[in-house]
């Protein structure tokens, strides 16, 4: 291809957005309006996702001695919960942290009155771990542990969590692929609507000699700039919305800030920017071949 | 024509079939419904001919031209248009095999939206000529269309005669070897019609073979050229120098 057909056959792409400027609107606010559910869905699941995982990394268990066990075998012990696939971090805390801790927390000045340390026996061990899931199986290898007293576990964080996790996962794939489907569809329909408005012109091409890739390609470069804009406006709107919603919320509802960890604008456009662009070009490239195709035996 | 010479011809090249650059033998067309458009057609047109095809509605005038743009396919028979088999030919090399032929139409079909000068470039865009000679041989054309100082006009501000001019030098402008034309006076005033078929007969005469479907009788009977007269899907006649013959 000549360098001016080229760039003849972007012009023409660019020519024919205008010249059936109407119908170029729909698709754009069509794929625009799937792209920013999309990437509205997106922010709140990673979001939703990155609150989870902070929760879950706060999940442990805690484990208690029996009287009187060695400071030895309490070492032994945390090395063989260390080794365990399940632990992602361990941390031993000594019966007189416990007790300055609770002091802390709950005691403040009325600790005063206590001369012993009346938590001699809460040294314990609290786990991290890398997945809620595998909770279940590590407790049972604990209690088949000896010189273990009491396990502490939070079992209805921990299945709650992860079920939300897998629902979040589910219910984002399908609303991502319902929302594909429709694009796609939309998206076919404008093209053909455009193909229909511009059968004489293509047919005068396919006269003249035209090769169906020369008759196609401005279609296609329409379909992908419809893609491309359709993209680019719900990304500036997201990003917009995002940083003034997470402003809002922050201020307005301040006791939740501790609970509610919100990602930087930035780490969601890492992903959502890209695979926004890719969808809205990919969307209007499939669109638009497969519309135009169909369109093109003279 | 048996198949043993449907093959032997096919077998020739076309150097072999001498000066003719359009054959048809026993060529039938059927649509779906109704009686067949073209009945057993056979013609043989030779390079640089000057022939009218006439013949009331339904004589089969429009199947002929797309059988030869090949927009349609036979039912059976054999078509060659300047060396192209068209019954074989592939798709692919189709756009190939339209850049020799320039078509003219009754209602001009000019790109609406574009300019005089875009339209008839658009005929050179298509076979990837570069900017440079575009700019040189567009107002070439227009000028020897007499159209020089309306290259920006648009379509509708054209009249009919003016149109089809376009529509001529649109069809000219990549030097067609064979040039069809499908009612080219059909929409317009006598003066105009006279003015298209003498630009017609001078494109004849620098050397490309001219097909000209028409109802216009005074211009068929004033020309004196081939005319090949058909009626309800067959030849009726076929007369150098001939005339337009009546129905009756």
């Amino acid at each position: 291809m000549r360098i001016s057909t080229f760039f003849y056959t972007i012009g023409q792409g660019f020519r024919n957005i205008i010249r059936n400027k109407w119908f170029s609107l729909a698709s754009i606010a069509t794929i625009g309006a799937c792209l920013f559910l999309f990437g509205l869905f997106y922010a709140i699941i990673t979001n939703f996702q990155h609150i989870v995982k902070t929760a879950e990394e706060g999940v442990s268990v805690t484990v208690f001695f029996d009287e009187g066990v060695s400071d030895t075998r309490i070492a032994e012990i945390g090395d063989m919960i260390a080794k365990r696939v399940e632990v992602a971090d361990v941390k031993f805390v000594s019966a007189d942290e416990a007790w300055e801790s609770f002091k802390e927390d709950y005691l403040g000045e009325y600790s005063d009155g206590f001369t012993e340390n009346p938590l001699a026996d809460s040294a314990h061990y609290e786990i991290y771990l890398n997945d809620v899931s595998l909770q279940p199986a590590l407790v049972t290898y604990l209690e088949s542990i000896d010189d273990i007293r009491r396990i502490n576990k939070s079992e209805i964080t921990a299945t709650t969590l992860s079920g939300v996790n897998a629902l979040i996962a589910y219910v984002s794939i399908g609303i991502i692929g319902i929302l594909f489907a429709v694009s796609i569809f939309l998206i076919s329909n404008t093209v053909t609507i455009g193909i229909s408005v511009r059968k004489e012109e293509i047919n005068i091409m396919k006269y003249i000699g035209a090769t169906d890739f020369f008759v196609r390609s401005p279609f296609v470069i329409e379909g992908m700039l419809i893609g491309l804009i359709g993209s680019l406006v719900p990304l500036g709107l997201i990003y917009f919305i995002y940083n003034n919603v997470i402003v809002y919320v922050t201020e307005r509802f301040s006791m939740l800030s501790q609970l509610l960890s919100f990602l930087p604008v930035e780490t969601i456009f890492n992903t959502l920017a890209p695979v926004s662009v890719i969808m809205g070009v990919g969307i209007g490239f499939l669109g638009s071949i497969a519309t135009v195709r169909k369109h093109l035996r003279v | 024509m048996t198949e043993k010479d449907r093959k032997r011809r096919r077998g020739k090249k076309q150097a072999d079939l001498g000066n003719e650059i359009i054959t048809l033998e026993n060529v039938s067309k059927a649509y779906a419904t109704g009686a067949p458009a073209l009945n057993g057609v056979s013609l043989h047109i030779n390079k640089g001919e000057f022939v009218f095809i006439v013949g009331d509605s339904g004589s089969g005038k429009s199947t002929l031209i797309k059988l030869l743009l090949r927009e349609l396919t036979p039912t059976s028979g054999y078509i060659n248009v300047m060396g192209y088999d068209l019954v074989k030919i592939k798709h692919r090399k189709i756009p190939k095999f339209r850049r020799n032929l320039g078509i003219v139409f009754q209602d001009f079909r000019l790109l609406k939206d574009r300019n005089v000068y875009d339209n008839v470039a658009f005929a050179q865009r298509i076979i990837q000529v570069s900017n440079k000679e575009i700019k040189r041989n567009v107002p070439s054309i227009l000028s020897m269309v007499g159209l020089a100082g309306k290259y920006k006009a648009k379509p509708k501000q054209l009249s009919g005669g003016e149109q089809q001019r376009v529509a001529l030098a649109r069809a000219l402008i990549n030097k067609p070897t064979i040039l069809l034309a499908d009612e080219p006076t059909g929409n317009l005033d006598p003066k105009n019609s006279w003015e298209i078929m003498k630009l017609l007969e001078q494109i004849n005469e620098n050397g490309t073979t001219v097909l000209v479907v028409t109802h216009n009788r005074e211009i068929v009977n004033s020309m004196q050229k081939r005319v090949v007269t058909m009626k309800k899907g067959i030849v009726v006649s076929d007369e150098e120098k001939g005339g337009y013959i009546d129905e009756n």
